[in-house]
């Protein structure tokens, strides 16, 4: 049975369903029981924003505190999983990326491809993205296009509660390495999950709103943020197809295209800044595969080119917005030649 | 040193010379212009792969570097395979997908050359993870140079290896240069090994010419290990025959290779010990010399003539499903 | 002289508005119970809103195109002589809470579960009438595939909805079709429910048959809804592509075929389905059911001889224009009632017909 769930503890059962499934999976990161070495509790925090709160104690043995060495922690969680584990590794922030990054894009997602195809890999990096927590620069970026550039990485964004539980459980029990992309403003949001354990399967998007005449393709929290703006634009008569890849890479180009044949007309909302961002990715798509159904140019809907900035007042014209996206998604609709 | 028994001294003794044919024969083979790409070779440094590795068995694990054909010989990859990737056949270790910097055989324990300085150890510090887990008494090494002992990475993974406690022995071979630059010069410390201070760890500095001073060092850190006693820095002090890769000219190198070859040379060490002490004769190594030269002269003949990758190989191996 | 608001109903347990997409009727016409008066796309499928009771349609109070809240009072209906001040009130008063997104209490189903042979079965329960009526979904199916037909029924009587092993929210473990016929014996049995009317659909037909003459003493009446177990004929393509089906594209064309208009397969039917599909111990269990449905491409499970030799009042109807047990099969039973224009899913399609059947059923037995 379904019953209503934030997006933090969709998560945490998933880790929680998997961890008791199978004894290979392990959790590790920087304070994911928290208080490890400390006088107080052992499981103080459970992780930065409490996503692994309550497994230390249930799994013992399983869910570890690591130094802050992304570097040192990321590759074991990586040459663990060369030896049969299913580490699931929490690199706090995306932002950190920086310093581990050599483990995640030169070993793990190189592995089975350097040795001919005799390897797997199947560790899960959860990780933390996304601007509106007035985190600044270092705390709040959209870095998921870096990792989907790389092949052998497969990058998830979930958009909801129940996209979370099942793209994490399809993350563990994949036998390739994945990054996990966790938008710090979906945590508490709510809805409907299954009680039971279950896996989306990575590269086919959710349709989140059928509609006939634009379509709107928008990646992790910007799922909600066009479903608002699909729903004020319905009031206007235009009615947009919401299409949530899930997955950026895998992606889904055929619902994306098919979506494009029958509209004519693309908004892609996204994030990331906008250089080589999955909004290029995109339109790029379209603009190659099925150029001669658009109707009108493509528009998309990113962050600045430009860092996060700190203070509320730039950091809310920093995030896309419904109001943007409906603006777009007007301006494709009433596009004359 | 009395205690190893004879097979296992002819078992080493055929490690070490497999490891030093194989790379004689790539440097010549190299300079005809048929093997592609960079070659990084392990001549002089036998002593050190085979002192560690022949305390290994199926539970363990190895990281290596960019200078890895002595570390996946004797960890046990197939010599022919190994040859053939070199070669970038479809017939090697990868075929033909990673080459001289990435061989690899998992089953064997072997986690791969690796192309990046340093990213060994943290690799090492999971297979220790995961031998821990599995409670069977597995270990994890991590073989690094000079200049890996520098990195970032290289120091997280000490550290994170002794709060952990894990089953995990860090190789450090000292050759004296990482590229052209002397250790002497970009190492702060004295030693290396002194680092292990640093994280708790006991450090041990040994002579990298002498396979038996590097087997009773290793073995003591891969016993303690196995019995729960935490992870062990070993710095190797050796030197490397050849150029950083193939075709390096050396001229930061002043006389010290011809010194080496002549009074440093591992296998030439060994050989006078163990027939001074009457625990091998002659004729047993020289047997051993002819069955290594033919292996080394079929990998070659078998590595020319295998088939190259085929053109509809170039995407396949990215992932288990997409 | 009642004046009444006509509220959108909760067809199933997703669905929290509904959308307007046409009234087949005027302000002014004359309406009988039953008669058509709206379509309503619920996400899910596209229903028709009967009327509740017989009089005028007096005010249309939403417009075409309007997405309104279950429980919102959309038109009102009242006798050709109820005073004009007295509908505008009524009107008037759905119209400021249309504008307001007020949303009464709505009486919703009551949900439960018990445990029969070691598994959860799911149920879902509407109404408070002396009769029991149970409701069995089909092959694939669940509780909630009755949206237009249990809400309806539970106005006069007790209606479960079940769902069988393996599927919506019950254990997914299956074993044979005799764990089909167990659970729905046993559900009878752990809520102490008093003899009832079985109605069961497709597979859920062959269920309530079989366990009909298992326990007749459980069992008033029984509305087969176009019931396997009757004839060899099916589209065993279907039930294998069903199974396998991962994806929305690999799944949507199947679920075409079970309706006589594929367009009736909304995007929220498919999505419901794959997420029921993910769960694990599904893929298991469906594969279980459809080997058991099977033999070869011929139907596997065969109620006629069991079902011949019952004596309780049985209706049984069928889609003129059912793909996946096409009517003129061989060995279906006699005296079916054909419904035209309607698919295999005929609960779906044409929910008043099978509203009727049940009735007919219920009134059947209380007749002998």
């Amino acid at each position: 049975m379904a019953r209503t769930i934030s997006y933090r503890e969709a998560i945490n059962e998933a880790l929680a369903q998997e961890m008791e499934r199978d004894p290979r999976v392990i959790v590790m990161g920087e304070d994911n029981a928290g208080g490890a070495g400390s006088p107080g509790e052992d499981d103080a925090w459970g992780g930065v924003l409490g996503v692994t709160k309550g497994l230390y104690h249930r799994f013992p043995g399983r869910v570890l505190d690591t130094p802050i060495s992304e570097s040192a922690f990321i590759g074991a969680a990586i040459g663990a999983a060369t030896r049969g584990m299913r580490p699931v590794a929490e690199l706090m922030f995306i932002d950190f990326m920086g310093v581990c990054f050599d483990q995640i894009f030169n070993q793990a997602a190189k592995f089975r491809y350097m040795f001919g195809g005799r390897a797997i890999t199947p560790v899960t990096v959860r990780t933390m993205y996304g601007a509106g927590l007035r985190a600044a620069a270092q705390h709040s970026q959209s870095l998921y296009p870096i990792f989907t550039h790389i092949p052998g990485l497969k990058v998830v964004l979930p958009s909801s509660p129940y996209e979370a539980k099942g793209l994490m459980i399809q993350s563990i029990r994949d036998d390739d390495p994945v990054i996990f992309c966790e938008h710090k403003m979906l945590y508490d949001t709510v809805g409907e999950v299954p009680e039971e354990s279950y896996a989306i399967p990575f590269g086919e998007a959710g349709i989140v709103r059928e509609g006939g005449d634009v379509t709107v393709v928008a990646f992790g929290r910007m799922v909600g943020m066009a479903e608002q703006a699909a729903g004020q634009l319905a009031g206007d008569g235009i009615e947009c197809e919401v299409i949530d890849p899930r997955t950026t890479s895998p992606l889904d180009t055929e619902t994306i295209l098919e979506s494009v044949e029958s509209t004519g007309r693309l908004v892609v909302v996204d994030e990331a800044t906008p250089r080589c961002n999955m909004a290029t990715d995109v339109c790029a798509l379209v603009a190659q595969e099925a150029f001669g159904a658009l109707r009108a140019p493509v528009q998309m809907v990113t962050a600045p080119h430009a860092p996060v900035p700190f203070s509320d007042a730039l950091e809310d014209l920093y995030i896309p917005d419904p109001q943007r996206i409906a603006n777009a998604v007007k301006s494709v609709a009433g596009w004359k030649r | 040193m009395s205690e190893i028994d004879e097979i296992t001294l002819l078992d080493a003794y055929r490690m070490m010379r497999t490891i030093r044919a194989f790379e004689e024969r790539v440097h010549e083979e190299f300079a005809t212009g048929e093997i592609p790409g960079f070659v990084h070779l392990y001549a002089g440094e036998e002593a050190s792969a085979t002192g560690v590795c022949m305390h290994l068995d199926a539970r363990d694990t190895i990281a290596s570097t960019h200078r890895g054909h002595g570390h996946c010989i004797a960890k046990g990859v197939d010599v022919k395979a190994m040859m053939a990737e070199i070669y970038g056949r479809g017939t090697g270790s990868c075929r033909g997908k990673g080459g001289s910097m990435h061989i690899a055989d998992l089953t064997k324990g072997m986690l791969g050359a690796n192309g990046i300085v340093g990213g060994g150890p943290p690799l090492i510090c999971g297979t220790a993870l995961a031998a821990k887990h599995e409670g069977a008494g597995g270990v994890g090494v991590a073989f690094f140079g000079d200049g890996a002992s520098n990195q970032g990475t290289t120091l997280e993974s000490l550290n994170l290896a002794s709060v952990w406690n894990l089953p995990a022995v860090f190789v450090a071979e000292n050759n004296g240069y990482a590229e052209a630059t002397s250790s002497s010069w970009s190492v702060a410390c004295d030693n290396i090994a002194d680092r292990a201070a640093a994280f708790g760890m006991p450090g041990v500095i040994v002579d990298g010419f002498d396979f038996f001073a590097v087997h009773e060092a290793a073995g003591e850190a891969i016993s303690r290990a196995r019995r729960g006693g935490g992870p062990t820095l070993i710095e190797v002090k050796l030197t490397r025959y050849f150029g950083h890769f193939e075709g390096d000219q050396q001229t930061y190198r002043a006389g010290e290779v011809a010194h080496a070859r002549e009074n440093l040379d591992c296998l030439l060490r060994f050989r006078t010990r163990v027939t001074e002490r009457d625990l091998l004769t002659d004729k047993q190594l020289d047997a051993v010399d002819v069955e290594v030269d033919a292996l080394i002269d079929a990998a070659v003949a078998e590595a020319k003539r295998a088939p190259r990758p085929a053109p509809g190989d170039l995407a396949t191996d990215v992932y288990v499903t997409y | 002289m009642t004046v009444r608001g006509l509220a959108v109903p909760k067809w199933g347990l997703s669905m929290t508005t509904g959308r307007i997409l046409a009234w087949l009727v005027s302000e002014g016409a004359e309406v009988e119970e039953g008669t058509e008066l709206a379509e309503i796309d619920t996400d899910k499928i596209n229903g028709v809103l009967e009327s509740p009771w017989p009089g005028v349609v007096r005010r249309i109070v939403a417009p075409v195109g309007a997405t309104v809240p279950v429980g919102a009072v959309i038109a009102v209906i009242a006798p050709a002589g109820a005073a004009e001040e007295e509908v505008e009130r009524v009107a008037a008063e759905a119209r400021e809470r249309l504008a307001a997104g007020v949303v009464p209490e709505e009486s919703g189903a009551v949900f439960g579960t018990v445990e029969v042979e070691g598994r959860q079965i799911c149920y879902a329960t509407l109404g408070e009438g002396p009769e029991v009526i149970v409701l069995v979904h089909g092959y694939g199916g669940d509780k909630d595939s009755w949206l237009f037909v249990q809400e309806p029924l539970a106005r006069r009587h007790t209606v479960h909805a079940i769902d069988l092993p393996g599927h919506g929210g019950s254990g997914k473990r299956v074993e044979d079709f005799e764990s089909l016929t167990g659970a729905v014996a046993g559900f009878l049995d752990a809520i102490g429910a008093p003899p009832a009317h079985l109605v069961g659909h497709s597979l859920g037909g062959a269920v309530v048959a079989a366990v009909a003459a298992a326990r007749p003493d459980r069992v008033r009446s029984l509305t087969l809804v176009a019931p396997a177990g009757f004839g060899t004929e099916i589209d065993a393509g279907y039930v294998r592509a069903f199974a396998a089906a991962s994806s929305r594209r690999e799944l949507k064309p199947q679920l075409g075929k079970l309706f006589a208009d594929p367009g009736q397969v909304t995007g929220r039917l498919v999505d419901d389905l794959l997420r029921y599909k993910r769960l694990d111990g599904v893929a298991e269990a469906l594969k279980t059911v459809s080997e058991s449905m099977l033999d070869g491409d011929r139907q596997a499970i065969d109620v006629t001889a069991l079902h011949a030799g019952l004596a309780v009042p049985t209706v049984v109807m069928w889609g003129g224009s059912d793909r996946i047990l096409p009517y003129g099969g061989a060995g279906r039973p006699p005296g079916v009632r054909l419904v035209d224009g309607a698919g295999h899913m005929v609960h779906m399609e044409a929910p008043a017909a099978v509203v009727a059947a049940v009735e007919e059923s219920v009134e059947a037995a209380d007749s002998t």
